[in-house]
């Protein structure tokens, strides 16, 4: 047991990465009660935008200088296709029955992975991702990537603007007006269009966030990598409660961390010898995502889901 | 106004498909009736996208390499060869479409492919079915040619029209296994696989073999092919005090999984199969990948006389992408269905026999083909295994400036039984 720490470290990191990724899932599902599954895509987008802005800058140029213009880059491209998306495909179906958007999701989604892979140069392959070379920060029982040093900063701080912007602004007021009742919203004046764009426009933002730190921390981009992370981050948001931006978090990182603790330990339990490692990681997990809406159908810090899911 | 866009885009589509199936359908009556050439069609099938499309890319321009080359010098008088690819995207499923699709193509005589063993298994038994000669230069799991029992000693060769110029993982395994033994002086080992046909039995033979030698193996793990996250596991092998890795996987799981172990601190090389033989394998694991160590079918290219021509044909056709670790046997594979038309024709007065027979007559004279070939000589022995079983290790390592798979080790396995 002595590597506990380390594996706690893995599933916090991991679980903050799904995290971020999952906040994009949770907004739009708490204000068009939408399960946009393109989300993984506009993630694996910002991924690409980062790294043709980090192809785009001369060569040599040290990864610290070069992060600010890879996050700028990264978040304008899944902006603009997270919005894209909206104006285009969803909001023309907005009012029609509720599963036309969801399958026009799926379809997105895939057209964006087929997009990247055949137009953007060598995407039929992974492509490599600058990292932070360097040894590990050690902190005694435990160590990380430099690299991770993004993640580990980035997540919190995104996850403290959110909650602030949400809270304290007028846009933010209005997002949760939007959110609990949209027909009164509108009465009240609120643009509820505006909104909605603002909802895919931050979850996209927080996805660009979490594809450099998925770059930093595997060194590579594929136009593949959408589908699982997107697929994880979708779980990380019902455990959480799906619609509230916390529970997205808390989710992510109680998702990474069952991951790696099953990875490690379960296969230590007596009788479950054969049921642990890497191969069962993912049926864990999902073991106690039941578990969890069994016991909590609204999820971790869901509220009231009530009248109109 | 939208019935109308609805009707037009209709119309579109059908105009194009009908297009497209006017352009597939080859017009037979020119050739029948010129009597100077038959055209014999050479399929192809590998994963021509994706993450193992360095690969299949490899296999596929080799292959066109052979047809070329079988034209510009005649080499069976009266027909003309043609290459028609298949992209697989390395699903076992797409496979087996692409058996069917050739099958359907009369003018289709042989088929070279396809990369991934579970692909191969897909589409042994519709290939058999139609009598169509299939040869493999990269499936290498032992129960394509020997049965499922082949461990067991009751050999049984399942399909009398796959044959493959690649070794097996019966060899490969216990190959690596010898040398990371004997030669390393490594005793302690942590097996990770990814669950795949490839992937599982190469670990499997690697492990049973090194444990006969008296190594240990002191943690055996399952990976997700197509996760990157590998930390959890990382951190376990690093906790295990293991001298090295075994991966049975491929490059695109196989260079993360390394890299990662190396940076949860564990500075053990990663030892793997013929899957993680590529220079993807080093780019995608960066500095990581220094020490890592490969097996791989057949002697380095580069040391072997046959081979130099082949190198030289390559580079000389200017094809985008390199030959990679099956380039050499694939051309082989082709230049044996080329090999078994050309004693097909000639049995039969220069002329292609009608009908299914040909197909029949080709599998046939598949099993006696005997050349001196890009990776030594090639040949089929009862099970449809190749005949020459040599084998080499690469390490990475600095070489030219940079990182890459040096050979280290070339030999035939002939030691463990």
């Amino acid at each position: 047991m002595n590597d506990l720490p380390q594996q706690l470290a893995n599933g916090l990191l991991l679980g903050a990465l799904y995290g971020l990724i999952a906040i994009g899932y949770t907004m739009v599902y708490g204000i068009v009660q939408l399960i946009n599954f393109a989300h993984g895509e506009i993630f694996m987008i910002g991924g690409f935008g980062a790294l043709t802005a980090f192809l785009w800058l001369p060569e040599g140029t040290s990864l610290a200088l070069a992060l600010p213009l890879m996050i700028l880059f990264a978040v304008v491209c899944s902006v603009l296709v997270g919005v894209g998306a909206e104006r285009f495909a969803y909001r023309p179906l907005r009012g029609g029955p509720r599963l036309a958007p969801l399958i026009t999701a799926i379809g997105l989604s895939i057209a964006l992975q087929q997009a990247i892979w055949a137009w953007y140069p060598d995407a039929t392959k992974s492509r490599t991702f600058p990292e932070f070379t360097g040894p590990r920060l050690d902190f005694g029982a435990f160590s990380i990537e430099r690299g991770d040093l993004f993640l580990l900063i980035a997540a919190p701080v995104c996850m403290i603007a959110l909650g602030l912007f949400v809270s304290k602004t007028r846009s933010g007021r209005a997002m949760q007006a939007t959110s609990q009742d949209p027909d009164t919203a509108k009465l009240m004046g609120i643009n509820t269009d505006r909104i909605i764009v603002m909802a895919f426009a931050i979850g996209a933002a927080f996805a660009a966030i979490a594809a450099i730190a998925h770059g930093l921390r595997y060194g590579e981009v594929n136009f593949k990598m959408g589908f699982i992370a997107g697929l994880k981050a979708f779980t990380a948001a019902v455990l959480g409660g799906i619609g509230n931006i916390y529970g997205a978090m808390i989710g992510g990182v109680v998702l990474g961390l069952a991951e790696s603790m099953a990875t490690a330990y379960i296969e230590n339990v007596p009788g479950f010898a054969s049921f642990g490692g890497g191969a069962w990681k993912d049926v864990w997990a999902f073991v106690l995502l039941i578990l969890v809406l069994l016991l909590r159908p609204q999820g971790l810090l869901g509220e009231r889901v009530a009248d109109r899911a | 106004m939208r019935h109308r866009s609805l009707l037009i885009l209709t119309t579109g589509v059908t105009v194009g498909a009908l297009t497209l199936s006017a352009c597939g359908s080859r017009d037979e009556g020119d050739k029948s009736g010129g009597d100077e050439t038959t055209t014999v069609t050479i399929g192809l099938d590998a994963p021509l996208t994706g993450d193992l499309s360095a690969l299949g890319l490899g296999i596929k321009n080799s292959a066109d390499l052979a047809v070329k080359t079988a034209n510009k010098n005649k080499e069976v008088k009266g027909v003309k060869f043609e290459l028609t690819s298949l992209d697989d995207v390395a699903q076992a499923s797409q496979g087996q479409t692409n058996a069917t699709k050739l099958v359907g193509n009369k003018e289709v005589m042989g088929v070279v492919g396809p990369l991934n063993s579970d692909v191969g298994q897909s589409m042994q038994k519709v290939f058999a079915d139609a009598n169509l000669v299939q040869v493999s230069p990269a499936n290498t799991n032992p129960a394509l040619t020997q049965g499922e029992k082949w461990q067991d000693d009751q050999k049984a060769r399942p399909f009398k029209t796959y044959f493959r110029t690649s070794t097996t993982d019966a060899i490969q395994g216990p190959y690596a296994a010898h040398y990371m033994f004997k030669e390393k002086k490594l005793k302690k080992v942590f097996v990770i696989d990814d669950k795949k046909t490839y992937g599982a039995g190469l670990a499997g033979t690697f492990a049973e073999e090194f444990k006969k030698l008296g190594g240990k193996v002191v943690g055996t793990e399952h990976i997700n092919p197509e996760d990157k996250d590998f930390s959890a596991v990382a951190t376990k092998v690093k906790a295990a005090n293991a001298d090295f890795v075994y991966a049975g996987m491929e490059y695109p799981a196989g260079a993360p999984l390394a890299a990662q172990i190396k940076k949860a601190g564990a500075k053990i090389p990663t030892v793997g199969g013929d899957a993680l033989f590529s220079p993807e394998y080093v780019k995608l694991a960066k500095a990581n990948a220094a020490g890592d160590i490969a097996s791989s079918v057949g002697a380095p290219l580069e040391t072997l006389d046959t081979a130099k021509k082949f190198m030289s044909g390559y580079k000389a056709e200017g094809y985008k992408e390199g030959y990679d670790a099956y380039g050499g046997y694939a051309y082989d594979s082709t230049w044996a269905i080329i090999q078994a038309v050309k004693a097909v024709v000639e049995k039969n007065d220069g002329k292609l026999p009608e009908g299914d027979d040909a197909r029949k007559q080709i599998t046939e004279a598949m099993q006696d083909i005997k050349f001196s070939g890009v990776t030594g000589e090639v040949g089929f022995d009862e099970f449809g295994d190749t005949t020459n079983k040599q084998l080499s290790l690469y390490e990475v390592k600095k070489k030219d400036g940079k990182l890459q798979h040096v050979p280290v080790k070339s030999g035939e396995f002939e030691g463990g039984q």
